[in-house]
């Protein structure tokens, strides 16, 4: 398939009402594309892999923007980008895990326009699919990644389900290990929902990564203060540290005292469809010392019930790594 | 000028208004070439719709000379330290140097080489470019 150097024909709406963009995304239903960043959304139209008649631009709302402290944490509005993540000084101080994954996004002038609800909301980086082959994602019935020629070095090594695509963001796993909710609004109201349940696999629906369907607008992420100034850990492998999206990523939160791990959530990401969560690990580290003999201790446990790909088995010894390095608390 | 509403910004810019020192490289969000300032901060100009910064202070490299025809500090030093190789990638490395200065004068070699990670050389004359950064910073004599 060839590239193009233009952009497709559509239509673009700038409301700058939070109720206006709701109107205009109902009535478009699935021709109608919002718009964040743009980062995650150009591509998808230059290479015609994807279509719209009308892009709705939600920059102009007013009221998605800014990080303002709440009774319980803060609260994040969707269009805050990535950039002022890394340099909101609450953020910084008290959830600085998610400062950390944003500043490994891409690259600073992607970070510097691409929004935290496009980070979370963007589709798989599959490039059978982005190149707009017709696959299990795409609504045909075949997946071209997993076939014993397939190309499968980035997918994934649980839970698939005809698709073997992973979660690409950075935010995604910290956020659920901050125990984020994600505000969401359509024309019937407003719903909040744990990041937890916000990002969904293919074994639930093939065709969307997060529970948003046409008419829905992610307004804002809360982040509860229960884990403030935590204990946290991130690392993110990738080929290049500029670009490249996540081969491995660990996100984690732990509760320390006196030397002593007494509670955690420990997220991996790039590893399944959606951000993974270690509770075999969280039990297992509960109420142990944070050193190197704890860590020691987890051996193969993170990676046992992986399935990998003919690809991708290297992803196993480097999530069980990144897990041991995240407890005994050092790179 | 008519501008339509899916039109990028490098495009407005390069085959509207002739201002074709702003490269396309990629035009994917991957390169760096395209590379100009909005209201002082970097981004892509093949990633960006015109219409999206039709409210905000656009400037170019070709916007960056004094009056006078003056070069950027950020230029001057780059032409004193031999940065450019080809030159393909140089207009975008210009510009993410200006904005990294305007937010922070005076950088560490460290923040500087994570200032300009989105920008390519192909030509991999990356040192050279920091050395131009540190010496627009007046960190290098
Ligand atoms: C070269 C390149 C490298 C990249 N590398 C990384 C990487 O390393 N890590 C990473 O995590 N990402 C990466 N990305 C992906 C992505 O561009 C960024 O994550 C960025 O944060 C996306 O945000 P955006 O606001 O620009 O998204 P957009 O393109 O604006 O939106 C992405 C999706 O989210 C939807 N959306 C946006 N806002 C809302 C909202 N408020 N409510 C509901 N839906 C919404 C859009 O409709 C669209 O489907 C990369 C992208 C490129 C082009
Ligand atoms: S991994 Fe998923 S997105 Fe990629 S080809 Fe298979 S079905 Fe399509
Ligand atoms: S041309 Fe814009 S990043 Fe390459
Ligand atoms: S100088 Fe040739 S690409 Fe950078």
């Amino acid at each position: 398939m060839s590239s193009h150097d233009n952009m497709p024909e559509m239509s673009l709406y700038q409301p700058v009402q939070v109720e206006d963009a709701i109107g205009i995304a109902t009535e478009l239903a699935g021709r109608g594309w919002l718009v964040g960043g743009g980062q995650d959304t150009y591509g998808w139209l230059k290479d015609r892999a994807k279509t719209a008649d009308a892009l709705i631009d939600l920059k102009g709302i007013e009221s998605m923007r800014g990080i303002k402290e709440t009774a319980d944490g803060i609260e994040i509005g969707a269009l805050v980008t990535l950039t002022e993540i890394t340099r909101d000084p609450i953020i910084k101080e008290r959830y600085s895990l998610l400062a950390q994954a944003a500043g490994r996004v891409a690259s600073p002038q992607i970070r510097n326009v691409g929004t935290l609800a496009g980070n979370v909301s963007q589709d798989v980086r599959c490039w059978y699919y982005r190149r707009g082959l017709n696959c299990y994602r795409a609504g045909g019935n075949l997946c071209y990644a997993d076939t014993p020629e397939g190309m499968n070095r980035e997918h994934a090594i649980f839970n698939a389900s005809r698709c073997v695509a992973v979660t690409p963001s950075d935010t995604g796993p910290a956020l659920v290990a901050l125990e984020a909710q994600m505000v969401i609004q359509n024309a019937s109201g407003q719903r909040v929902v744990p990041a937890e349940d916000f990002f969904i696999g293919p074994n639930l629906d093939i065709r969307h990564t997060t529970i948003l369907r046409p008419g829905d607008i992610l307004t804002a992420v809360r982040i509860p203060a229960k884990w403030a100034n935590a204990t946290f850990y991130f690392e993110k492998v990738a080929d290049r540290n500029a670009w490249d999206f996540a081969l491995v990523s660990i996100s984690a939160a732990m509760r320390v005292n006196n030397g002593v791990i007494e509670d955690s959530r420990i997220m991996v990401g790039a590893v399944q469809a959606t951000p993974r969560r270690l509770t075999s690990v969280e039990q297992a580290i509960r109420g142990k010392p944070r050193n190197e003999s704890t860590a020691n201790s987890l051996g193969n446990l993170a990676s046992s019930d992986a399935n990998p790909l003919n690809y991708n088995h290297f992803k196993m010894p480097l999530m069980d790594n990144l897990v041991k390095r995240a407890v005994r608390g050092q790179a | 000028m008519d501008v339509a509403p899916q039109e990028t910004l490098a495009h407005t810019l390069r085959y509207k208004l002739g201002l074709t020192g702003t490269k396309l490289g990629c035009n994917r969000g991957e390169c760096g070439a395209c590379t100009v300032l909005a209201d002082d901060v970097n981004i892509y100009a093949c990633s960006t719709l015109t219409h999206e910064v039709k409210n905000r202070a656009v400037v170019t490299v070709e916007g960056l000379r004094a009056a006078d025809g003056t070069l950027h500090p950020v230029q001057a030093a780059f032409i004193e330290e031999l940065s450019p190789a080809c030159g393909f990638c140089t207009a975008g490395q210009v510009m993410s140097a200006v904005a990294l200065l305007k937010a922070n004068p005076r950088p560490t070699r460290e923040e500087a080489r994570l200032a300009m990670s989105g920008n390519v050389c192909r030509c991999g004359a990356y040192d050279h470019y920091l050395n131009g950064v540190m010496r627009a910073s007046g960190q290098l004599s």
